[in-house]
């Protein structure tokens, strides 16, 4: 009696059957298309409805440009506090150990944690009229709820962890020992700062400068409790659109809109680009 | 006990000062604002009237559940995606594994209108099911649509590099000894995904307790039906309560605390099991 012996190849044996590829792929695509693709072309559609002008006459108007440019002075100065403050807590907890070191790191992932509105608020009980410190800075005469240094301080605390978080592991991955050289060789603190750890961390350094430039950017609840909403004066981008939205002017709401698409857009394109350079080590 | 190890390496006192003064000012200044203004601005009693008040407790309900039902659907569908931009190779699959960041890159309020315009009854989605009486906007449906776009990406980047460093050699030797593919993914994969789903989970949960852009707009904001508890802060800001404000804060912030250390926890174990090192 002679018994049949079939062989399959172990690439049939560790994969589905190709229905159940198909279907899996069929699923996620799908999902993919319905809840990301889908809005995302939404707003180019939306934007371009009432025709060029309407677009163009809204990205133009006056408080539509006010709004971009708070929106870019308060990146410019929330994004560079936090990236001095990322490299110095990186390399404090990074290249030594102390007590209390979790708890630092704990510390530093709080604001990822905290609702946006919460952040907010805890500015206007700092600062407002009626929190801690208001009445010594209204005698003072000294605005900071309802006016730009209030947006600031949001949008700093909002967008605090993201460099840290991107240079820990990378440093952690990467271990001390060329810095040590460095030093031993006779390299001042500084040198060994601009040529030795700085070279190792830039992908990284730049992949926390991009998160945090689009949270910034894009920041709302938090910015929302602190702003007030003065149109032309306290407004952000993502406000001016909130406005523009809540007065049925879709149109215009969306073709702000398409600004921070955009942005977004290029951000991610940025991640891709900057994920490749830094290589598998990265993460 | 020495403060810390001796080193070679520059300038620990500078940078753990500096780091302290900052976060001293930047996180733990306003939190124990927050906290000690509704401790005396406010009685025991006066903080639990102002939490316990039916609209309040609606929009914890609310919050809380519309969240966990986007954690899970993004569990699911995120679990998918993962797979499927890990293992299969198919047209699209780099267009997608950039976009799955959208949610993190698009200003919340942009995101918010665009939702809206899709799913409400005269958008693309919303039209479809209009005719039926399914309505997915303005309602709590809406809320879960918003929070399970915010949250997919935790999911899916968590998963991601657990799967790539996955051993392939175990899913041989479980084919190879005679467990088919089924078998082979509840014994042996499935067991090595759970820390890094349950991390995922956890992680579009916490997003979704506190976020407000994206929602806002589909939500309709309907006292007792669609109210979500960032929105009852604000309408107590809007009346000038900071008081009542702060309380419904202080108990959102709790919350949170205890997600985040959840979360640690989580995170630790995901690592241990791939054999990584946390940073």
């Amino acid at each position: 009696m002679s018994q049949e012996i079939t062989v399959t190849p172990i690439q049939q044996v560790t994969r589905e059957p190709s229905w159940v590829r198909w279907l899996l792929i069929g699923l996620g695509v799908g999902w993919f298309v319905l809840l990301l693709l889908l809005p995302l072309a939404t707003i180019f559609v939306q934007a371009f409805k009432q025709g060029l002008t309407v677009f163009f006459a809204a990205i133009s108007e006056p408080d539509a440009l006010k709004a971009l440019g708070l929106t870019a002075l308060v990146t410019l100065l929330s994004v560079p506090l936090n990236l001095v403050f990322g490299v110095s807590a990186a390399w404090a907890i990074a290249r030594f150990r102390f007590p209390g070191r979790q708890l630092l790191i704990t510390l530093i992932d709080l604001p990822f944690s905290v609702s946006p509105v919460v952040a907010g608020l805890m500015f206007v009980l700092l600062f407002g009229s009626r929190g801690w410190f208001g009445p010594w800075l209204s005698e003072h005469d000294i605005k900071i709820i309802f006016s730009t240094p209030g947006i600031i301080l949001a949008t700093t605390f909002i967008t605090l962890p993201f460099v840290v978080r991107e240079l820990l592991p990378q440093m952690e991955a990467r271990g001390s020992e060329e810095e040590e050289a460095a030093m031993v060789l006779g390299a001042s603190g500084l040198q060994m700062f601009w040529r030795v750890t700085l070279p190792s961390i830039r992908w990284s350094l730049m992949y926390g400068l991009l998160l945090s430039t689009a949270r910034a950017v894009g920041e709302f609840g938090a910015v929302s409790v602190v702003s007030g909403h003065i149109r032309g004066q306290t407004n952000t981008l993502p406000l001016h659109i909130e406005i523009l939205y809540n007065e049925y002017q879709t149109s215009a709401a969306f073709a702000v809109a398409t600004l921070l698409a955009l942005f977004g857009i290029f951000t991610l394109l940025g991640e891709t680009l900057l994920a490749r350079l830094r290589g598998p080590a990265g993460h | 006990m020495r403060f810390r190890s001796y080193s070679v390496l520059p300038g620990f006192g500078p940078t753990l000062g500096f780091s302290l003064l900052y976060l001293g000012l930047m996180v733990l200044l306003p939190i124990s604002a927050l906290v000690l203004y509704s401790i005396t601005h406010l009685s025991a009693a006066e903080f639990w009237q102002v939490v316990s008040e039916p609209r309040v407790v609606a929009s914890f309900k609310l919050s809380f559940l519309a969240s966990l039902a986007a954690a899970l659907i993004n569990s699911l569908f995120g679990l998918i995606l993962a797979w499927i931009l890990v293992r299969y190779e198919f047209p699209g699959r780099r267009l997608i594994d950039t976009l799955i960041d959208l949610p993190f890159a698009m200003p919340t309020a942009v995101s918010g209108i665009a939702l809206c315009a899709i799913f409400a009854n005269n958008g693309w989605i919303g039209k479809l099911l209009a005719p039926w009486g399914i309505e997915l906007a303005y309602n709590p449906i809406g809320i879960v649509i918003a929070l399970t776009f915010i949250g997919l990406p935790f999911v899916v980047r968590t998963l991601q590099p657990v799967l790539k460093e996955s051993e392939r050699e175990l899913e041989e030797a479980a084919a190879s000894l005679g467990a088919n593919r089924l078998q082979t993914f509840v014994r042996v994969i499935w067991p090595g995904l759970v820390p890094a789903l349950l991390t995922g989970f956890a992680l579009a949960f916490a997003r979704a307790i506190g976020e407000y852009g994206s929602v806002i707009f589909i939500a309709g904001n309907l006292p007792m039906v669609s109210e979500i508890a960032p929105l009852m802060i604000m309408s107590h800001l809007e009346e000038y309560d900071y008081a009542g404000a702060s309380a419904i804060a202080v108990v959102m912030l709790a919350f949170s605390f205890a997600l985040l250390l959840l979360i640690n926890k989580l995170q630790a174990w995901s690592w241990q099991r791939i054999g990584g090192v946390r940073a």
